[in-house]
């Protein structure tokens, strides 16, 4: 078993995106993260998912996407090197002495602080997965407020290309 | 220049255009303009069921008979739900079926309208694909994508749901009739690798102990004379799966009877000792291959199938070849030919008589004549009903079935001559399939002989369908195996839970069919007699009734069991060859 992440090209229609996500719940698998949007081409949508799996379960699920016939083209990132990074939002209670070191903390890991009040800091990280979970992990628990992620995307580096 | 129609009538239209005979459905308000654009024309002929689930399996058995699609249209909520089994039993085997479904107004949707179901949300697991149409413009295109889709790569149902606005007779738009479809995202493969074309045909001339097992998408292919003409150059044994029974002639010496649950014992023995198995459009089910950690422990596998996703999705795949069955099998027998002839010192007839020899022992000790035990008594057995059917229509009936021990039993004892003749639903296991299913093959037919077999409790499914039969002069002969029980529920009662019947049983309040099928204007005969049972079948078939439908009751033994049956958890050896006797190698249970 092991984390795998799916990018799968997809015709940007009505009912395209419910049917990847109605696959993975008909038949079992589970999906860690998802997201979506249109690409440079507006009539197409690229989705990453990040899934768990054995090879032959990866293979299978590759297969029932491509089944799906507004599924244009899938690629299994990890087959080859790829860039993957996510988004986090972190809301921080941050007053008196532990401000500044909530402060470090995110200096440590290279996020933003994008937000700021009396009592809390808003911080944005961008990085691996791994990361944003080492950042979360670096804080005191019971000072998180609130943590909103978006999910891996990735693409696959050098030549390599998921197109039409 | 294009014309200029409405919604509803470009519907219609585009079904004249893709040549649709027949269309099967039930009328209701969001479906009117539609029904109204029906009333209109000549070309379509719109056949009018009795309950919507009814429609679409007729379309299916249409369908399964014919190759072509069979095409059904439903009202919104209630019609469309009820469309769903049949829907679900057409994709699970996989058959071209175009569903149009009307939907509320589009500026209803989601306010929980009257009659309103959101169609392609509820249908979304069960169908090959589906859409929700938002403009009258895009009804041609839509309808062409939809045959495109269910007619081709592996067939399935398409759903097109069409909101009540968009056929609106008071709103047009130009009206072309598209002649081809191309889809970026779907592009289904046709021809196998012929790297893995080369290596399959090697392994095949080298096998000593090869059995091909071909299944349902031999018949949907129509590669049966194709898998012929390969497994008579190899010699080789054939069994069929349930859904692919006839693409192998079924009196052919080189058959060896149906394998899996209830297979032949020397189809599942041949299975399990093979050393090469040629799987084609067969999809390692689960009735087929019991318990997969021990299928086939030394056998080689290629498997053949246009669907990517079947391949290696039960049983690992040595060989995989993605490709149309038709076209795989021609170009392998042509390989296969070339490589035969290399081994000039080993044909093939020759190094399979050992394995034919072996084959033979093991028929001679379990095969079907040994299972079943003809009564003294004059008690009619279930098997003796499908061996009279077979005799009094010469095995040239197109056969449809329902679901139990009389589909079972069907399956074992009528020996098909070609695909497309045995008709059932297979993975979905649908009661209620068999009349409906009858009935849109004798659309397809209207002088063929249809027949289906079904049991008591299936045939109250869709019993209402009798009424349709009288309104357009089918004359199916119905013939019921009637054991006065849910006879394969109450066989795994037997078996598995001690002989409890906990709820398969209701003989005290059975109809009496007979003048239950007189009441819907037909004939009716009831037998439970050996002695009666081939002259009132020669009388169904005969000449005299050819335009009428019979419905014959017969009364069997209702503890007869079907076997074999694979024992659960086992390898394919391992079997119940009757009520005291097994198969088992004692490495379990
Ligand atoms: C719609 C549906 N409900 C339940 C079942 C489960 N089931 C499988 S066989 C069977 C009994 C069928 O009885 P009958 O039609 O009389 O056939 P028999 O087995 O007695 O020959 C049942 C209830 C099913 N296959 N389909
Ligand atoms: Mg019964």
């Amino acid at each position: 078993m092991s984390r795998r992440v799916l990018a799968v090209l997809l015709e940007n229609e009505p009912g395209a995106l419910s049917r990847v996500v109605g696959l993975f719940a008909q038949r079992n698998y589970n999906i860690e993260t998802l997201t979506v949007a249109p690409t440079e081409d507006p009539t197409l949508s690229r989705v990453t998912l990040s899934t768990d799996g054995s090879d032959q379960k990866i293979e299978q699920i590759t297969k029932h996407l491509n089944r799906l016939v507004d599924v244009v083209k899938v690629l299994d990132l990890h087959e080859a090197a790829c860039v993957e990074r996510e988004l986090m939002f972190v809301k921080i209670s941050a007053q008196g002495a532990d401000r500044a070191e909530v402060k470090r903390t995110c200096d440590i890991f290279r996020g933003q602080i994008v937000d700021v009040t009396a009592t809390a800091y808003t911080v944005q990280l961008t990085g691996e997965s791994g990361k944003l979970d080492a950042f979360i992990r670096a804080l005191d628990r019971s000072a998180i407020i609130e943590v909103v992620r978006s999910g891996v995307s990735g693409i696959s580096r050098g030549e390599k290309v998921l197109s039409a | 220049m294009s014309e200029t129609l409405s919604g509803a009538d470009m519907l219609v239209r585009a079904l004249q255009d893709e040549g649709v005979e027949y269309l099967f459905g039930y009328p209701g308000g969001a479906a009117l303009h539609i029904y109204d654009a029906i009333f209109k024309q000549q070309k379509v002929e719109h056949i009018l069921v009795r309950h919507e689930q009814a429609a679409t399996h007729m379309a299916d058995g249409y369908a399964r008979a014919t190759g072509k699609p069979g095409v059904v249209l439903v009202t919104s909520g209630p019609g469309a739900t009820n469309a769903i089994t049949g829907i679900a039993t057409a994709y699970m085997d996989s058959t071209p079926l175009v569903v149009i479904s009307g939907q509320v107004p589009t500026s209803q949707i989601g306010t929980d309208a009257f009659q309103e179901t959101d169609m392609v949300g509820v249908s979304r697991p069960v169908v090959k694909h589906s859409f929700l149409v938002r403009d009258c413009a895009e009804i041609p295109r839509t309808i062409k994508t939809a045959f495109h889709i269910a007619t081709t790569g592996r067939p399935g149902p398409v759903v097109i749901d069409v909101p009540k606005d968009i056929t609106d007779p008071a709103i047009t738009a130009p009206y072309d009739y598209p002649e081809a479809i191309s889809l970026r995202s779907y592009k289904p493969a046709k021809r196998g690798n012929g790297r893995q074309l080369r290596k399959a045909a090697r392994a095949l001339a080298e096998a000593e102990r090869p059995i091909i097992y071909s299944g349902g998408g031999v018949v949907q292919g129509d590669a049966g004379p194709a898998l012929t003409r390969l497994a008579h150059r190899l010699g080789a044994p054939v069994t069929n799966t349930l859904m692919g029974l006839g693409a192998f002639p079924g009196d052919d010496p080189q058959f060896i009877g149906m394998l899996g649950m209830h297979g032949t014992y020397e189809a599942n023995m041949a299975m399990h000792h093979a050393d090469v198995i040629f799987a084609v459009g067969a999809r390692f089910d689960d009735r087929v291959t019991n318990n997969p950690d021990k299928f086939c422990p030394n056998a080689r596998i290629i498997h053949v199938d246009v669907d990517p996703a079947s391949i290696s999705k039960i049983i690992n795949a040595d060989i995989p070849i993605v490709g149309d069955a038709r076209s795989v099998l021609e170009e392998l027998d042509a390989l296969v030919e070339a490589e035969l002839g290399k081994r000039p010192e080993r044909p093939a007839a020759a190094a399979g008589k050992a394995w034919w020899g072996q084959i033979g022992e093991w028929r001679d000790a379990y095969g079907l004549d040994h299972v079943m035990k003809p009564r003294e008594d004059g008690v009619i057995l279930p098997q003796q009903v499908i061996q009279s059917l077979y005799r009094a229509t010469g095995g040239e009936a197109y056969v449809t079935s329902d679901v139990g021990q009389h589909q079972m039993f069907a399956a074992q004892y009528y020996k098909f001559p070609e695909g497309r003749r045995w008709i059932n639903s297979g993975g979905l296991g649908t009661m209620g399939f068999g009349l409906p299913a009858a009935m849109g093959v004798q659309f397809a037919y209207p002088k063929a002989t249809v027949a289906c077999v079904t049991g008591e409790g299936s045939f109250m499914m869709n019993m209402q369908e009798l009424s349709t039969c009288l309104q357009y002069g089918l004359p199916i002969k119905i013939i019921c195996v009637n054991n006065q029980a849910l006879g394969m529920v109450k066989q795994w009662q037997d078996m598995q839970y001690s002989g409890r019947h906990s709820q398969s049983t209701y003989s005290d309040s059975l109809p009496d069919f007979k003048t239950l099928a007189e009441a819907f204007g037909h004939l009716g005969f009831r037998i439970d007699h050996t002695s009666d049972l081939d002259a009132a079948m020669d009388e169904a078939f005969s000449a005299k009734l050819k335009d009428k439908v019979v419905f014959v009751d017969v009364w069997v033994d209702p503890d007869e069991h079907v076997y074999p049956m694979a024992i659960k958890g086992g390898s394919m050896r391992d079997m119940y060859l009757n009520k005291i006797t097994t198969s088992q190698q004692g490495d379990y249970m």
